[in-house]
């Protein structure tokens, strides 16, 4: 579908013929740099740390007890990184449903975010499960279990990332489309994209409607348990809320990873793009914000809003800080074409979005028989952190090695 | 994107295809609609006034599953009653002390483990059906199909399944079984009910059990509190508890009336009704894809963006070229 658009999208091969436009081509930087030396420090201990668990136990290397059954990297490897990753289809909507072309730019960036997110929700996902060699038996139709909340996560994410792979094969074929040193491969490449760019629309769609589905059904597993999760965030619409907060915080992760990017790779940022996407933040944050307030408010759990717990607090945050500023900052044209006040808010948004999920699942999860609350080990914030590590480091390598960002030549 | 009418065969097509997929909208043998609990349920009345707190029911409990258990003598250890115990992993129930009057000398003991309730939350939370409801009323494991996710142990409003966390290699989810292997056999009876020397436990027809304690609370009802914990509860359950203290006071869960998967098995299935929300969505994605196509050949020449983009109102290839021109800010 991609390869219509000649002149806004040219793959590789076009770009003997037509090398004026800025396309996405790899970003050729040197591969050891301090920012990269770090990074794979802090995997290689996060790597330890996964190998430990392996080695003794979910009990030896987290603080997850009776009563508390999930930990971070459920609240954060698998939940946080499902909705970060919803840059993905929400670009994808917008650019090739919505046909906004425009926005090209930062298309194959999410892609790559969502590619990459989904993949590492699975590889969290592997660390936490206490049988982690059984994770492909939902896929076995004789143990499907169609009342399942997790099972359509299970079903609708799995499927998803087969999406999102697909989306991704045009990517790495116009590396080596008119690859002269590969003329066989070349070729291949050049065939697999026609045949792959031919019913990428089907895919496209799909991966918009799997999006909408487990977005929603993460929200909705929370559900279940109504004597556990505080009122400020149990409600039957909770699918509701993960959906629009999904859909909220696509575009805000979109910018904020496209000017990291940029920073950290020293190229020059697509401004005009980026602004021009942030106008889309107020109205789609103004309805996860009038839906949670509604929500608040008919069923009168804002009283609890002034109890100084720690949840009221953690919910105050989420909601000022998380929502409430950066949809005022964005409000405003002026803000959204400053590059500073674009990332602050983008920013805000994405830890908004991510302590929202953190809140829901560890927060605001009390259960009455608890004796303890929790908090995560050393081990499990190696893990994450070692997680988020390998993920930017594949980023990056990706974007060095494949045509994702579209930048002028250096 | 050159979609046309070919390409909404396709999309037919692929709406069969996810017909396949139709689990989600309705499993067969799996009723959507909970109906109350079966015939032959069978369930355990639990008189608490008259449980000692001997915990020869927690012997009986590990011995029956095979863990590792102290002589029968320990139990008489009441120093366990200092605290508030939970079943574990090596021992599905365990017995806990309330204060019975103000002056807290003479104690009430409760009864702790597997409710085993009608229409189970961690049956219809666990991903793999590896929890099973019986018609007899247990809800058992299967350990060959969990993959470990602890949804059940989210799901379950009366915390009851526990974990193996220290098994790096093949941890199970841990309850009461009710016995099952026993239950499952004519006259099988559970082993703590068995044990039981005070007979505070009845094993029997759920139906019957009602009728029973709705009789001894008839019967005493100054001394019972007029309340079968259980009947109702998380939409019933098949252990059923009396007492003559108020349940709330006990630390029993304060749960209404239905299952939790009532709410979410309608929002999930009704997501899924049929295949058709997903389905229409996908229709309705491809209509407005169909029709913001660009022009067949060339989509360079023609302008593709709508006048109600917030962003470039003009994108035309030539605004393409020159969006790089502009400092800031997506509207020239």
């Amino acid at each position: 579908m991609m390869h219509q658009k000649a002149v806004t999208l040219p793959g590789a091969r076009h770009l003997d013929t037509v090398p004026v436009v800025p396309s996405p081509m790899p970003v050729e930087r040197r591969w050891l740099t301090p920012g990269v030396v770090v990074l794979l420090v802090l995997t290689g201990v996060g790597l330890c740390f996964a190998l430990y668990r392996f080695v003794f136990g979910l009990g030896a290397s987290t603080n997850l007890d009776q009563q508390h059954p999930w930990g971070i990297w459920i609240a954060i490897d698998v939940c946080t990184g499902v909705a970060l990753s919803a840059g993905a289809f929400t670009t994808a909507a917008l650019i090739h449903i919505f046909h906004r072309e425009y926005f090209h730019a930062v298309s194959r960036p999410a892609l790559l975010t969502g590619a990459l997110g989904y993949t590492f929700v699975g590889l969290g996902l592997l660390v936490d499960l206490g049988r982690y060699y059984n994770i492909w038996h939902p896929m076995l139709p004789s143990m499907w279990q169609g009342n399942s909340v997790l099972f359509e996560v299970g079903i609708c994410v799995m499927c998803y990332l087969t999406v999102l792979y697909v989306e991704f094969i045009p990517v790495v074929c116009d590396r080596f489309i008119g690859d002269g040193s590969h003329p066989r491969l070349a070729r291949y490449c050049d065939k697999t994209r026609h045949v792959v760019g031919k019913t990428m629309f089907l895919f496209i769609i799909a991966g918009v409607v799997l999006s909408c589905l487990h977005q929603s059904s993460l929200g909705n597993l929370m559900v279940i348990a109504p004597t556990k999760v505080n009122p400020l965030w149990y409600t039957p619409i909770l699918p509701l809320l993960f959906l629009l907060s999904a859909i909220a915080v696509g575009f805000p992760m979109v910018i904020f990873e496209s000017l990291c990017t940029a920073w950290a790779l020293k190229l020059k940022p697509e401004l005009s793009v980026l602004s021009a996407l942030a106008a889309y933040i107020p109205p789609l944050l103004g309805v996860y914000l009038a839906f949670k307030v509604g929500d608040l408010v008919i069923r009168g759990s804002w009283v609890h809003l002034t109890d100084g717990s720690v949840q009221s607090t953690m919910f105050i945050i989420e909601m000022v800080f998380g929502v409430i500023v950066p949809f005022v900052m964005l409000l405003p044209v002026r803000a959204r074409r400053e590059p500073r006040s674009l990332f602050i808010a983008s920013t805000l948004i994405v830890l908004g979005v991510a302590l929202n999920r953190i809140n829901v699942f560890l927060v605001a999860y009390n259960p009455p028989y608890a004796s303890r609350t929790y908090f995560p080990s050393v081990s499990e914030i190696a893990v994450t952190i070692g997680m988020i590590s390998a993920l930017v480091l594949v980023y990056r390598l990706a974007v060095t090695h494949l045509p994702v960002i579209t930048h002028e030549p250096d | 994107m050159d979609t046309n009418r070919r390409d909404f065969l396709k999309i037919v097509g692929l709406l069969g295809a996810g017909k396949a997929a139709s689990a989600l909208a309705d499993v067969p043998g799996i009723p959507q609609e909970k109906a109350g609990p079966s015939e032959e349920a069978m369930g355990v009345l639990v008189d608490l006034p008259s449980c000692i707190g001997c915990r020869k029911c927690e012997y009986a409990c590990k011995k029956h599953a095979g863990f590792p258990v102290d002589s029968i003598e320990s139990y008489n250890d009441k120093s366990v009653f200092s605290h508030h115990r939970r079943p574990s992993p090596d021992c599905y129930t365990k017995i806990n002390a309330f204060p019975k009057s103000q002056d807290g000398t003479q104690p009430i003991y409760v009864k702790d483990n597997c409710f085993h309730c009608v229409d189970p939350a961690c049956v219809s939370a666990c991903i793999v059906g590896a929890l099973r409801k019986h018609p007899q009323g247990a809800v058992t494991y299967d350990a060959s199909k969990c993959i470990g996710c602890r949804y059940c142990m989210v799901a379950c409003p009366f915390e009851i399944p526990t974990y193996e966390y220290d098994n790096a290699l093949t941890p199970e989810v841990r309850k009461c079984t009710f016995c099952f292997d026993r239950t499952s056999k004519p006259g099988g009876v559970p082993a703590c009910v068995e044990i039981c020397p005070r007979e505070v436990m009845t094993y029997g027809k759920r139906s019957e059990l009602l009728r029973l304690a709705r009789e001894k609370i008839g019967a005493n009802p100054t001394k019972y509190v007029n309340h079968i914990y259980g009947e109702h509860e998380a939409g019933g359950t098949s252990w059923l508890y009396i007492s003559d203290v108020p349940f709330e006071k006990l630390d029993y869960v304060k749960i209404s009336n239905t299952s939790p998967a009532r709410l979410t098995e309608s929002v999930q299935h009704g997501i899924f009704k049929h295949f058709v929300p997903p389905l229409a969505l996908y229709g309705l994605l491809g209509l407005i894809m169909w029709m913001n196509r660009t022009a067949p050949q060339d989509g360079g020449g023609e302008p593709v963006l709508a006048n109600d983009s917030p962003g470039d109102p003009s994108d035309t290839a030539d605004s393409a070229l020159d969006r790089d021109n502009h400092k800031a800010g997506g509207k020239p």
